[in-house]
């Protein structure tokens, strides 16, 4: 890794979280319930989107960049954990549970559908 | 600088040191295919575990800022962890036929990632009542 990829991993990594902020603040204004959409939009986008760089065969530094950068940091562990435990801690299992158990799902499904159009490309 | 650009600035230098953290990790410790992804499970359970604190102490704790969890939260522990990864790693688990491991690294993320959120939410709250 050169001083060019890091340069670039830490400018995408950067982009990757901007654009997580503002889909999910775009999506979080419109107030829809309990269920936290936001992030829920941007971690199956962006499994689709990497699942696209995998089928594509997109490799190396190519994929140290768009993949694991900015793909990434577009998509988080942290909050998605985060919302189904205060949700839970308020009393709402069932919304924790469909959160967790639904992200997975969808996460995995929208991994797969993107390898194979990635696959097409 | 607006308050809004501050928060946005806020937000991509979060984002730089995160992605910079996790991709070194992924450097230092690269995943094979079909094997438990360590350094993926690491840098989520972490941060999981940073977020949980972060946002109880900023919340209930610290006075209001208008960076703090922008830089902190959003930014470092977002890009920190990922989740896009941890799909694809799932999806080669199952590529390999190894279901079970697949099956039991998607349970122990979240199981980690979720006690990471309470185990830190109770330490700042615990601290608070001693104070």
């Amino acid at each position: 890794m050169n001083g060019l990829v890091v340069l670039g991993v830490a400018a995408l990594g950067g982009l990757g979280a901007l654009a997580r902020f503002g889909l999910d603040s775009a999506i979080q204004a419109r107030r829809l319930g309990e269920f936290p959409l936001g992030t829920f939009v941007v971690n199956i986008s962006g499994s689709l989107a990497l699942g696209v760089l995998v089928g594509a065969g997109v490799k190396d530094d190519a994929f140290l960049l768009t993949g694991t950068a900015a793909l990434g940091s577009f998509t988080t562990f942290s909050t998605w954990v985060f919302e189904a435990q205060r949700l839970a801690q308020d009393g709402e299992w069932r919304v924790a549970g469909a959160n967790l158990g639904l992200s997975l799902a969808a996460g995995l499904a929208a991994a797969a559908v993107g390898r194979t159009l990635g696959g097409l490309l | 600088m607006t308050g809004d650009r501050r928060q946005l600035l806020a937000i991509f230098v979060g984002g730089v040191l995160g992605a910079l953290a996790r991709t070194g990790l992924v450097e230092l410790w690269p995943p094979q295919a079909g094997r438990w992804p360590w350094a993926t499970f690491l840098v989520n359970v972490v941060g999981a575990f940073l977020l949980g604190y972060f946002v109880t102490r900023l919340q209930e704790r610290l006075p209001l800022s208008a960076y703090r969890r922008p830089l902190l939260g959003t930014g470092l522990c977002g890009a920190l962890t990922t989740f896009s990864t941890m799909q694809v790693e799932l999806l080669r688990m199952f590529d390999h036929g190894r279901d079970g491991l697949a099956v039991l690294y998607a349970g122990a993320s979240i199981a980690a990632g979720f006690a990471a959120v309470t185990v830190a939410t109770s330490m700042v709250r615990r601290a608070r009542l001693v104070r």
